[in-house]
């Protein structure tokens, strides 16, 4: 299917889930769709820098909340419309990932993962010490009501978090059958070998990261609208790290489906935990199962669902 | 921001002290990473559960921190054991595949984290011992008791792994292992076996670093673990992964650096300098960290 | 033409304390058939690495085409021109055989200026050099179902992809029956014939007389012979080289 093609199809699928979501009559669905839609994003990210390249990125809270600091600091100085200020995000995002990558990508790939690691409480830290964005304090604002045509402001953010879904598995289904995607293949299996093939190794892992920060910083932009406050603890939490992790791999990291099929299956499994309130007096357990499935795909299933399809078809079907 | 000698004498020992700390919480990945090649980047988690077993026996039985972690160290030793083993035959065993494993340490060092949580909470947790609270004067320097005891104790266990791993046959083995496994196998050794063992001694570490870790900090909780991971890594990279020398010469240079930063800056900029050392290492020290 | 196809002055590299090669001197002309052998560990797959910049060499200079190769990464002097297959076959496992030939269509052959090959080229190249190295028939299959001699065909395949001046295959034979060796050798000739000049490190001796124009002969890194074969073999330090092991 062509690129373009694609696009279109994505768009009446989302088309489709918004109608859905209308027609269902609570603004909860918006509220929750919008949380699901953001860790598609962010799996789907990660993904094209860990699962097509194979280099771990741990610090996904900071580009994420790269993004949703730059609306806060841009807030303060002007009113700018959402989509202007996601770009921003993701510019702010994009040019740090690159920096990172710059900096780190020349060496093995797991040091570039631990500058990760660190990345993420280094931006904390700094941040926290930013009186002009409220430091540990945080920041809040009003968000508007309603919104022309729509209605209801969380419809407005529903729909922009699904168009930069939309948008974001059309440039990693496109990338995986493109030139680059064999590039970012040919240095996951083997980057030596990749090398000497030709591949730019260097010059492709910065696109990779570069491409991967944007995204996470566009998904992170309209965060402080969407809660109306922001606060240091908020934006850096444990969950964002191990689900842009867990889903990819527990999906599958080779295609583009993997990460959707992961985030389907983990924040419906998280979205049913909370209301159900089944652990309403230990939220954390929430949270750990997402460790231990992880540890146990990690383990188990190294290609994740996709992977265990695709096996269960080379088998045939009993 | 007040410069005087003292001042500046004081953050020098309190540096130097932290950094004898800080050596023994990198010892463990100096064996594992260092020796091993195995991207533990759970230990920081580890080390905060030796904190809170020394909180919980401190607690419930008053007994000494540092006597329970070494109490506490067979069971870490265990927990080592079954982690390498698990880590072997799911990755080692099958090849190359850091992005799994290290998704995988990710995943214990998380699991670790909020099964902590769940247990203890997120309030601040802290030990009861008599010697804490003292201080050793110097001329105008203050050695507080509660640097020094933990700094001392991790001089002695520093000092008793280096002299184990260099003169024991089970020392020298790990050393072999991580050069040339096929001559171990005809020294009659299993090395799998061998790095069982190193990785168990690495994790066994993190009893006695958790305890160090709360009389020094002075109250824990559960995320404090990932402060840390920049800062192990930077100086296990900087001290030349796996050198014992190195590695404290390293780690007390980190602290003497963070010292003077939490004293004529803020202690909020803490974790920002031991990543800038990271960056600075790893883009300026490449040699002998650009592949293996 | 005087000017050689590549000029190794004084090349030196070393691991630690280890010195792999030592003050290597080599010159290689355009469309020469150059043998490189010697005992197991003596350097020669280090000096393909420094070569083709997949390592550094502390000392001396690579000179390729009369362009100055330090400095340069890997990938940009595949696509100057120089070409290798690895000792110990690499192949990208998460690909098929016929997507792995792909890798460097596009990224060296592709890369390159001039005419560029269209999608339905490539497809059509990537399956001629595989039939060419004899394995049109797992075009469609992976690395893992190959067994280590097709492995390494399939490494002489990905490095004939690049479409290179110089050819090194390093110990592409090892393994191969007589009559593939034949095969290969004459896969070799045409290609050298093409105007391609290739560099053979093996240990198959009679591949490597009857091949080679020239032979260089490498112990503990240190180059100790270098002449026509049949000279080289019988010089004594070569005798004892191999003897003396």
């Amino acid at each position: 299917m062509r690129n373009g093609l694609f696009l279109l199809a994505a768009l009446a699928v989302g088309a489709v889930v918004f109608f859905l979501a209308r027609s269902v009559g609570n603004e909860y669905v918006f509220v929750a769709g919008y949380v699901v839609l953001q860790y598609l994003v962010l799996a789907t990210a990660w993904n094209i820098l860990g699962g097509y390249t194979g280099y771990v990125n741990f610090g996904t809270p900071a580009f994420f909340a790269l993004g949703a600091y730059c609306t806060a600091a841009i807030t303060k100085l002007a009113t700018l419309p959402l989509p202007a200020l996601m770009a921003a995000g993701g510019v702010v995002s994009g040019v740090i990932g690159l920096g990172m990558g710059y900096l780190t990508l020349r060496l093995r790939g797991v040091f570039f993962s631990i500058a990760t690691l660190a990345l993420a409480v280094v931006v904390k830290t700094l941040i926290t010490n930013w009186s002009y964005v409220g430091g540990s304090k945080g920041t809040y604002i009003v968000r508007p009501m309603t919104v022309p045509l729509l209605g209801s402001y969380s419809q407005y953010l529903f729909l922009l978090m699904l168009l930069l879904a939309v948008v974001a598995v059309t440039i990693a289904r496109s990338i995986e059958r493109s030139r680059l995607g064999y590039g970012f293949a040919a240095i996951r299996d083997d980057e030596t070998a990749a090398e000497a093939s030709g591949v730019p190794t260097l010059k492709l892992k910065l696109i990779a990261t570069t491409l991967s920060g944007a995204l996470m910083g566009m998904a992170g932009a309209p965060y402080l609208y969407y809660g109306a406050y922001l606060n240091p603890e908020s934006a850096f939490t444990l969950d964002y790290a191990v689900n842009s992790i867990a889903m990819p791999l527990i999906g599958g990291t080779t295609t583009w489906i993997g990460p959707v099929i992961g985030t389907a299956l983990l924040s419906g499994v998280q979205q049913w935990a909370s209301v159900s309130r089944i652990f309403e007096n230990y939220p954390q357990v929430n949270v750990l199962l997402v460790g231990v499935v992880l540890v146990l795909f990690v383990v188990a299933a190294p290609n994740g669902i996709v992977g265990l399809v695709q096996a269960w078809r080379r088998k045939g079907p009993a | 921001m007040d410069f005087s000698i003292d001042l500046l004498l004081n953050a020098l020992a309190a540096g130097l002290l932290l950094g004898c700390f800080y050596a023994v919480v990198t010892v463990g990945i100096s064996i594992a990473f260092g020796m091993l090649d195995v991207v533990n980047i759970a230990h920081p988690a580890f080390v905060m559960l030796g904190s809170y077993v020394a909180y919980y026996v401190n607690e419930t039985l008053g007994l000494d921190p540092i006597l329970t972690s070494f109490l506490a160290m067979p069971a870490f030793f265990v927990l080592g054991a079954a982690i390498y083993q698990i880590y072997y035959l799911a990755f080692e065993r099958r090849g190359q595949e850091s992005l799994r494993s290290l998704a995988f340490f990710f995943g214990i060092l998380f699991i670790t984290e909020v099964s902590l949580i769940l247990v203890f909470g997120v309030d601040y947790r802290s030990v009861q011992a008599s010697w804490v609270g003292g201080s050793w004067h110097l001329g105008v320097v203050d050695f507080p008791l509660r640097l020094l005891v933990p700094c001392a104790v991790s001089l002695a266990l520093f000092g008793a792994l280096h002299l184990y791993l260099s003169r024991s046959f089970i020392g020298r083995a790990i050393a072999a292992v991580s050069q040339d496994p096929m001559a171990l196998r005809l020294m009659a050794a299993n090395p799998v076996r061998i790095k069982r063992i190193a990785f168990a001694i690495a994790i066994s570490t993190a009893s006695v670093a958790g305890a160090m870790l709360i009389v020094i900090q002075q109250a824990v909780e559960p995320s404090m673990g990932r402060d840390y991971i920049g800062r192990v890594f930077a100086i296990c990279v900087l001290g030349g992964m796996g050198s014992f020398p190195g590695t404290l010469v390293a780690a007390m240079l980190l602290g003497v650096v963070e010292s003077f930063t939490q004293t004529f800056y803020g202690p909020s900029w803490a974790p920002a300098v031991s990543f800038g050392f990271l960056l600075l290492t790893l883009a300026f020290r490449p040699a002998g960290i650009l592949g293996r | 033409m005087s000017v050689p196809l590549l000029a190794v002055e004084d090349v030196g590299k070393r691991f630690g304390g280890f010195v792999a090669l030592d003050a290597i001197n080599l010159e290689v002309a355009r469309g020469e058939r150059v043998g490189l052998i010697g005992p197991n560990g003596s350097g020669k797959s280090t000096l393909v690495n420094c070569l083709c910049g997949t390592l550094r060499n502390e000392s001396g200079s690579v000179r390729f085409d009369g362009a100055q190769m330090d400095g340069l990464p890997a990938h940009e002097r595949t696509r100057l021109g120089m070409a290798r297959s690895f000792q110990l076959p690499r192949p990208f496992r998460s690909l098929t055989v016929a997507e792995n030939i792909r890798i460097p269509l596009l990224y060296t052959v592709n890369a390159r200026e001039g005419r560029h090959l269209t999608p339905a080229e490539i497809e059509e190249r990537s399956l001629e050099l595989l039939g060419l190295v004899g394995l049109g028939g797992k075009a469609g299959g992976e690395p893992r179902d190959l067994s280590q001699v097709e492995m390494r065909k399939l490494e002489l395949a990905r490095a004939m992809a690049a479409d290179p001046k110089l050819l090194i295959a390093d110990e592409a034979m090892a393994g191969l029956s007589h009559s593939e060796v034949d095969d290969i050798l004459a896969l070799l000739h045409r290609l050298n014939e093409r105007g391609i000049t290739i560099i053979l490190i093996e240990h198959i001796m009679r591949a490597v007389m009857s091949f080679s124009e020239r032979l260089v002969v490498l112990v503990a890194g240190r180059k100790i012979a270098d002449g026509l074969p049949d000279e080289v073999i019988r010089n004594p330090e070569v005798e004892r080289a191999y003897l003396g092991e």
